[in-house]
């Protein structure tokens, strides 16, 4: 295993080059270095002097990609995309257009982020998997048609109604909890409630209904009609083989998720004023800050490889079939 | 047991259940005391106390104020830095008073060969003018660690070793702070850092123009920095600014070419408050740079207030200054003020809070829930919550709506010193130019384009139709009849009617465009206009405006794209027709005018003046008038140039907005002052009266949750009953 994980770090570094340079492209289309020194400086009163000063003590006084003035190598490390993409490699962020240093920017940041995204991934697994249980349980009922159709409504709604619906009723009118803000420590679990709650109801839709037809399809195989045909109770069978056997897919759909789950979510981030990261790449694209977004991304890419690789390691561990080499 | 086995023996549902249900129960619980209501965002402890909690929507980008230049920034800055001088709280017209000076500065003008002049010689003959600052004695910094001494009197953090810093992750982490007296040289130790090419002030630029020696100590660090590629402390005492001295401890002068009265003005901007050179030595050590904590994010200042919570991606607490010198509630306002209550604490020391926690509110629902819910002490109004908030009687004034009045909630209007407007390229063909045909053109869509309807449509009626650049309350613009521009309006029954539609198409057919076609090649006339569209939002608003041109028969194309790309139009000059805006910076006529003024061309000088608009008489004027001070003799030239500018109408006038800001009943010494950002130390509240309606207006309320909760359990009744039955039977 540990081989292939080494060869897949190595697959990782030409994917991250490329994803780098594609987000270097795409910004520089949208924006030019002036258009990033004006949005520093702002736009009242600027000079031109001052906006040359600013690139040239950024660095965005060169070419972005290519530097057809140097000569040899030096046509391409004399460029913004070589000297802000090498240390990218090493996990040093620097420090964002504004001047602010992005690693501790993203330290402070990402607790947040997990505050919510953690207990909102647990709680729903375990509703998800409770509800998509009891609907199997009564396949081919009135409960499983109303609880499809139900699941159906539920993720036909906008996760905004969600967020707007559950903070005028929660807070508005039942004065539980409260509307948005965060603390530090224990202060925190207040300002959590009703963001866990809304995000575990919005996810109910599709996460039963993606359970329920893993749980079909395991109670209608071989193995299982075997377990009834031994007389075991329908609990049993459902807890100890279709759960069991179901896991895997459950599982592996969980892990690639996990480290994602430091960047954090835009929409519920910026309604409950929560500090995490999911709002700050789109802070940094909104403020044309190119050092954020350009971290943001890369840090995004290699947190997504990192889930796929622990996808496949969690393969091995749910099911003794599957190694890697 | 296997990895499987494990997580299906975990998952015993009933028993997980009851585990989170009490783990909930902690949670709840642990948030709350038997004081705060359940949905109260602040920590029990600050119950009743003397705080003042606002909120904000935009993180600020900068806090050295050497660099910061929006209101974002200056909301913070301004309760923490003092330049010399303030805007008084009450009186208007806007008028500037000292702050931390004895007295307004000693202005003296002099010739080219630096012989003093009488303050009435005429401008010409100005070479120079020198404001001397004289300070109060006793002014003491905030508490901070830059200027903590140790016994032996050196500065215990100007030289950390890494272990040192490793402890450090905000100022707090320091144990020791000091302060100092201010001086003299604090003052031009910030002017010498706008000077500075590293600190990228945005008024350098303009400070070039003026104070003597800038331009050349600007070139002067560009060659330092050139030569410091370690990036270490730049001390600049060490570099002379030949126009910025001081005379004495408490005594500064400053020097500028020509006589330019707005200078004072400035002086009540952040640019100009002062920097102990300490701090930048402090905040220089690179380790504290990789925590942020640096000059931009951490200030140092003499006001009322200082920063002692910085997270501007959550909260920002400013705390009383226990160091401020007590400066007084002003004595006298304007008369309406006494029965307004607003000089109830006059003589007062200031500032009445101690603290003002401003919590970061992006989305408008939450913050003005919060503020209904009076967690929030002030609040703006959004399109969004104008409806439940303010309603217009029939004479088009605003009030609360009977929700408001029934919290006490007051509202506070204000025009604002700004505009809004439709400019045109002057450079363009077809548009632009001074040709009578191109004017009457202009003319015509400005009549054309009713932007009363605009404000009611799109403002919720939170604006003034402009007559002209200048915003009402500013010296040069006039009221009622004598203010209304007379190729738009008439004067009609004591108000400004906007004329005729058919005045606009009798101006058409003499511009040669009867109908909207050109009678020259018969084509139908087609004008492009340049809009920044950010949603779905502005197509109602593009839709209005093509509606409005289309009463002449003229086809405008929107050519919508996002602001960089508008930019870069405005500065090519290749636009056609754009919307866009000016804040003043400060309450003078020069402030707006000069957004016309030949030589600022945007397209030709990189300027403000974006329509590009020259006119010889008009720059003439304004070369006149910009250095005068407030005579009638002023008011005269301005009155030519705003007659020049309207007939020409570079610009269709638009409209000043009007804030609207509503505030609680608890919140007392609230008057709209746009000029001034050191409000926040008249500010008083009474946090017994807060906390009493707080408890009335967040009472938890619990059966329709129990309600929920019985409907569940009898909803799932069934399913367990059918559960057992198919368990009880006998397999087939």
């Amino acid at each position: 295993m540990t081989a292939y994980i080494i060869r897949r770090i190595f697959y990782a570094i030409p994917i991250l080059i490329g994803v780098n340079l594609i987000t270097f492209v795409l910004f520089f289309v949208v924006n030019t270095p002036d258009d990033i020194a004006r949005s520093q400086l702002g736009d009242r009163r600027i000079t031109t002097e001052a906006i040359e000063n600013w690139k040239h003590i950024h660095g965005y006084h060169k070419p972005v990609v290519y530097n057809g003035t140097e000569k040899g190598a030096r046509k391409i490390t004399e460029t913004i995309f070589y000297e802000k993409s090498l240390r990218l490699f090493a996990f040093d962020f620097g420090r964002s257009d504004s001047g602010r240093d992005i690693g501790h920017d993203i330290s402070q940041r990402m607790w947040p982020s997990l505050a919510i995204a953690v207990p909102t991934l647990l709680v729903g697994i375990l509703i998800n998997i409770t509800f998509a249980l009891t609907i199997a349980f009564f396949r081919a009922t009135y409960i499983d048609f109303w609880g499809v159709v139900l699941c159906v409504i539920l993720l036909s709604i906008s996760s905004l109604f969600y967020i707007i619906g559950g903070q005028f009723l929660l807070s508005k009118l039942l004065h539980l909890v409260p509307i948005s803000g965060y603390d530090t420590g224990l202060n925190a679990v207040k300002f959590l409630i009703l963001p866990v709650i809304i995000g575990v109801i919005g996810g109910i839709g599709a996460g039963t209904r993606w359970y329920r037809t893993i749980f079909l399809e395991e109670i209608e195989k071989d193995y299982v009609r075997m377990a009834r045909a031994k007389g075991l109770p329908e609990t049993q069978v459902l807890f100890g083989h279709v759960l069991r056997n179901a896991m895997i897919p459950i599982l592996t759909g969980i892990v690639v998720l996990l480290p994602l789950l430091f960047l954090g979510s835009l929409i519920t981030e910026s309604f409950f004023a929560i500090p995490g990261l999911g709002s700050y790449t789109i802070e940094g694209i909104q403020r044309q800050d190119f050092a954020i977004v350009r971290a943001m991304v890369f840090l995004g890419s290699v947190l997504y490889i990192i889930g796929l690789l622990l996808t496949d390691i969690s393969y091995t561990l749910a099911d003794p079939r599957v190694s890697l080499k | 047991m296997n990895f499987m086995s494990r997580i299906s023996h975990l998952y015993n549902i009933p028993k997980f259940l009851s585990k989170l249900t009490l783990f909930s129960a902690i949670y709840l619980c642990s948030g709350f005391d038997g004081q705060a209501a359940w949905n109260d965002p602040y920590p029990p402890d600050e119950i009743g106390t003397n705080i003042l909690y606002l909120s904000f929507s935009e993180r600020p980008k900068h806090l050295d104020p050497a660099r910061a230049y929006s209101s974002d920034e200056y909301s913070f800055l301004g309760q923490i830095y003092e330049p010399p001088l303030q805007y008084h709280f009450l009186r208007r017209p806007y008028t500037l008073v000292p702050l931390t000076t004895n007295g307004t500065p000693i202005i003296r003008y002099l010739d080219e060969d630096e012989r003093e002049l009488n303050s009435d010689t005429s401008v010409e003959r100005i070479a120079f003018t020198v404001y001397e600052f004289s300070i109060k004695p006793g002014i003491e910094f905030q508490p901070h660690p830059a200027l903590a001494k140790d016994d032996s009197g050196a500065y215990r953090y100007h030289s950390l070793d890494v272990d040192e810093i490793n402890n450090v992750h905000s100022l707090r982490d320091f144990r020791y702070t000091g302060t100092r007296e201010l001086t003299a040289e604090d003052y031009v130790y910030q002017i010498k850092r706008l000077a500075d090419p590293k600190r990228h002030s945005p008024i350098a630029g303009v400070m070039a123009q003026y104070i003597v020696g800038f331009s050349e100590l600007i070139d002067a660090l560009e060659r330092v920095h050139t030569g410091n590629t370690k990036g270490s402390f730049v001390d600049l005492r060490e570099y002379p600014l030949k126009g910025v001295e001081t005379t004495d401890r408490y005594t500064y002068r400053i020097k500028i070419k020509n006589k330019y009265p707005q200078f004072l003005y400035w002086q009540a901007m952040l640019f100009f408050a002062p920097m102990p050179w300490e701090a930048e030595k402090f905040y220089s050590q690179s380790g504290l740079q990789k925590r942020n904590i640096t000059l931009d994010w951490y200030p140092i200042g003499t006001g009322p207030f200082f920063l002692t919570e910085n997270n501007p991606n959550l909260r920002m607490v400013l705390t009383r200054n226990p160091n401020f010198r007590g400066e007084t509630y002003p004595q006298y306002g304007e008369p309406e003020d006494k029965q307004s209550g607003l000089l109830k604490d006059a003589g007062k020391t200031l500032p009445f809070i101690d603290r003002a926690v401003y919590s970061l509110e992006k989305e408008s629902i939450p913050r003005w829930n919060k503020f209904l819910q009076g967690y929030y002490d002030n609040s703006g109004i959004t399109s969004d919550s104008f409806d439940q908030a303010v309603q217009f009687n029939s004479q088009g004034d605003a009030r609360l709506t009977e929700a408001m009045q029934e919290r006490g909630i007051k509202l506070s209007t204000a025009i604002q010193t700004s505009i809004y407007y439709m400019g045109f390229n002057m450079l363009d063909e077809v548009i632009g130019g001074n040709s009578e045909k191109s004017r009457k053109l202009r003319q015509a869509i400005s009549i054309a384009m009713d932007f009363e309807e605009f404000i009611s449509i799109f403002t919720n009626g939170r604006g003034l139709p402009a007559q002209g650049p200048i915003p009402p309350g500013i010296f040069g613009a006039h009221r009622d009849a004598m203010g209304i521009n007379p190729y738009v309006y008439d004067w009609v029954d004591g108000k400004a009617r906007r004329k005729p539609i058919e005045v606009a198409h009798q101006l058409m057919r003499d511009a040669g465009y009867e109908s909207g076609v050109d009678k020259e090649s018969g084509e139908p006339l087609s004008l492009h206009f340049e809009a920044v569209a950010r949603g779905p939002d502005d197509k109602a608003r593009l839709n209005w405006i093509r509606k409005q041109f289309d009463k002449l028969g003229i086809q405008l194309i929107v050519r919508a794209t996002d602001y960089n790309r508008f930019r870069e139009k405005m500065l090519k000059g290749t636009g056609e027709i754009f919307f866009w805006g000016w804040n003043a910076d400060y309450p003078d006529p020069e402030n707006f005018l000069f957004l016309l003024y030949g030589p600022n061309s945007k397209a030709i000088h990189n300027g403000e003046n974006a329509s590009n608009y020259q006119s010889s008489e008009f720059d003439d004027l304004f070369e006149q008038m910009k250095n005068m001070e407030n005579t009638p003799l002023r008011q005269s030239l301005i009155d030519r140039m705003v007659e020049i500018a309207r007939r020409d109408a570079p610009w269709i006038w638009g409209f000043h907005p009007m804030s609207f800001s509503l505030h609680h009943s608890w919140f007392h010494n609230v008057k709209p002052n746009l000029m001034a950002n050191n409000l926040l130390k008249y500010h008083r509240i009474d946090p017994v009266q807060r906390q009493s309606l707080r408890a009335s207006w967040n009472d938890p309320v619990w059966w329709p949750l129990a309600l929920f909760g019985g409907l569940v359990g009898l909803s799932i009744l069934p399913a367990i009953v059918s559960f057992r039955r198919r368990e009880r039977k006998a397999a087939l």
